[in-house]
């Protein structure tokens, strides 16, 4: 028993993180119909951009924390405005490799500009647990899952509450109505990449000071985001927020209960079943993709 | 595609000439690490101990009147590319003997390139038994393997106060991991120790939370790291956040424990790891000379101190193939393998010389390195 709520509280916190990665990446897909491969190493850019801002100039690190996301959201604009435009009609396939491509490079940038020993984020929090009968938790962590729902909500709110946010779901539903009712399509691209990089971006910002920065940190990380943006259902922005949540209760008490060798197999089986019962995904699309 | 397969077959041709041209004036060696990848920094620190060999050796004047080049292949911390790095390295640089692959899961994927091809290969870092006993006559180990370091640490456990008691494990998923916990649980029980939990975490898995909740209800008094210097500072971090009550010990001998002490913090204290270099403490080496000119040509070249307890293996493993090469008295996988059998090297860890261990007719050589236990104290390294 006493483990069995540090195993939920740990699901809990990582479960945040989780969702943060699932809907940069849903919203993406939702609304430009990009596979974007690039998700793990912009996490990782987010990563080193914290590293470099908090660790070598010796920034606040807070404002470290939201400076990397601005970056990420810059890097991301950049990308979109590189890459994706230029290839507006292309099929999905061609996409599809560019992205494959740049996501490759970006990795290969990393490692020629940090090398490949891993870096440590320096933090002001102490190391000391807070300790509530049997779970202990590091402060950093409520720190990350605090940050988390608050950006969640933020994004919700932002989605459903504001101009830019129907702006951009018109775009999602159909872009021709939506450019006629003059909706600048091309603006909400360019955004809409750029928050989700930024999402990406943060999360391997709250994240790096936890684990550590290496190149290749984001490539487990862009697996998962697949897996949970395709539990929660394609576009489906609430579906990866649960989605998040429920890779990360699976993973947790897979490993605590089951196999901790086969942690990381834990959330892919889940996944293999889902779709067999419901190849939407857990919370389908209202409107079908493909 | 015509185009390009025509335009690659001249490239591949100009390099086949170029590479034969060098040929004539040096005797190439081969170097199977990872550079990039999960574990590019241990591979990083045992090339650059390599480098070193190979210029030591070439101010020296080489050997067999020739100069040493190193032709080094990133193995990308992948078996499938270890793999076709050893082919790479035999097939077009006819390198007529290798070093490699790191760990052991990269060294297991290499071997039977060794058999098909007939190059003889050091091994430097892997420490799964299964290396030398699977019947594979073309390998020479200068590491340990992980019964070796259990034995040898079981000799030294008396040292530790209060004593073990009841050890558990967590280790990387894979060759070098889980050879290292049967191997200290073996060891472990037959000195009438208990074990309590044995956990395994992924190679690439950064949250290890799961697996220490259940280390830290088991009761135990140790815990047994086995992984590489990455994860061992996820797990030291996470231990702290989660007041694990085990004291920690790292075996494997790639902790780097000023890596740790650098990016774990005040979490890296009390630890020990078991490594097989201390280049704190290099008089108390076997060869503490070679250990200290060692030391000394890594600080020259502007290294990162923290990587010496993996760099040294690089070293080593040339400076061994070398004195075969010499050995043999020419630069042939057949001959330089029989040369291997005889060779003895004064070597960073202690005296190099092969043993005959696997199944009969096709033995494997096996080294007997050395062992040391340290202790980070107050961010410092000590001899507990």
């Amino acid at each position: 028993m006493p483990e069995f709520l540090q195993h939920l509280a740990n699901a809990v916190i990582l479960g945040g993180t989780y969702a943060l990665l699932g809907i940069g990446l849903t919203l993406i897909f939702g609304i430009m119909r990009v596979v974007n491969f690039t998700h793990g190493e912009l996490y990782t850019f987010g990563a080193y951009m914290a590293f470099m801002l908090a660790g070598m100039f010796g920034l606040n690190f807070f404002a470290s924390l939201a400076l990397a996301a601005l970056l990420g959201m810059a890097l991301g604009a950049l990308i979109e405005f590189a890459l994706l435009r230029p290839l507006k009609g292309a099929d999905i396939d061609t996409t599809m490799l560019v992205m494959i491509g740049a996501g490759i490079a970006m990795q290969a940038g990393e490692q020629l500009m940090w090398g490949g020993v891993a870096k440590s984020v320096p933090n002001p929090f102490p190391t000391d647990p807070f300790v509530l009968g049997p779970v202990s938790v590091g402060p950093i962590r409520l720190f990350v899952l605090a940050v988390a729902v608050v950006l969640l909500v933020i994004f919700y709110l932002l989605l459903n509450r504001t101009k830019l946010g129907v702006a951009m779901r018109a775009t999602f539903q159909d872009p021709d109505t939506a450019a006629l009712m003059g909706v600048n399509n091309g603006l909400m691209y360019t955004l809409t990449f750029a928050i989700g990089s930024g999402l990406a971006a943060i999360a391997g910002a709250l994240l790096g000071p936890i684990f550590v920065v290496t190149p290749t940190m984001g490539d487990l990380v862009a697996l998962k985001a697949f897996a949970i943006v395709i539990l929660g259902g394609l576009g489906n922005i609430p579906g990866a927020t649960i989605g998040g949540f429920v890779l990360a209760l699976v993973e947790e008490f897979g490993a605590g209960y089951l196999s901790s060798g086969y942690r990381d197999a834990m959330g892919f089986l889940l996944i293999i079943a889902v779709l067999l019962v419901r190849p939407q995904g857990l919370f389908a699309a209202k409107e079908r993709i493909g | 595609m015509v185009k390009k397969n025509a335009f690659a077959t001249v490239a591949t041709m100009a390099l086949m000439v170029s590479g034969g041209a060098m040929a004539q004036d040096t005797v190439k060696i081969g170097v199977n690490q990872p550079l990039t990848g999960a574990v590019a920094a241990s591979g990083n620190y045992v090339t650059n101990g390599a480098r070193i060999a190979e210029e030591v050796l070439n101010a020296k004047g080489g050997v067999l009147g020739k100069k040493v080049a190193l032709v080094i292949e990133d193995n990308k911390s992948n078996p499938k590319e270890a793999v076709a790095a050893a082919e790479k390295l035999i097939v077009r640089d006819k390198v007529p003997v290798m070093m490699g692959a790191w760990s052991s899961t990269l060294t297991l994927a290499v071997m039977p390139k060794l058999v098909e091809y007939s190059v003889p290969m050091v091994v430097e870092t892997s420490s799964s038994g299964k290396i030398t006993t699977s019947g594979n006559p073309w390998v020479f180990r200068i590491a340990p393997t992980s019964a070796m370091e259990a034995k040898a640490f079981g000799e030294k456990m008396d040292q530790f106060s209060p004593p073990i008691k009841k050890a558990d494990f967590l280790a990387v998923n894979n060759d070098f991991g889980r050879g290292a916990s049967d191997e200290f649980r073996k060891m472990l029980e037959g000195k009438g120790i208990k074990v309590g939990v044995v956990e395994t975490m992924a190679p690439e898995a950064t949250d290890l939370s799961a697996q220490l909740a259940n280390i830290k209800q088991s009761g135990g008094d140790t815990l047994f790291v086995t992984t590489g210097v990455e994860q061992i500072t996820l797990v030291l971090k996470q231990a702290a956040e989660q007041r694990l009550p085990q004291r920690i010990i790292t075996t494997g001998g790639s902790s780097s424990p000023d890596q740790l002490v650098a990016q774990a913090g005040e979490a890296a204290n009390n630890s020990y790891h078991i490594l097989f270099f201390a280049p704190w403490f290099p008089d108390k080496a076997t060869n503490p000379d070679v250990a200290k000119a060692f030391v000394d040509a890594w600080k020259q070249k502007g290294y990162d101190f923290a990587g010496l307890t993996e760099g040294f293996r690089g070293y080593d493993g040339i400076m061994t193939i070398a004195e075969a090469v010499k050995g043999a008295g020419k630069a042939e996988p057949q001959a330089i393998r029989d040369a291997l059998w005889t060779t003895k090297v004064s070597g960073v860890n202690g005296n190099i010389a092969f043993t005959k261990e696997g199944p009969s007719g096709k033995e494997s050589g096996q080294n007997q390195p050395n062992i040391y236990i340290v202790q980070v104290k107050d961010g410092k390294v000590t001899l507990p």
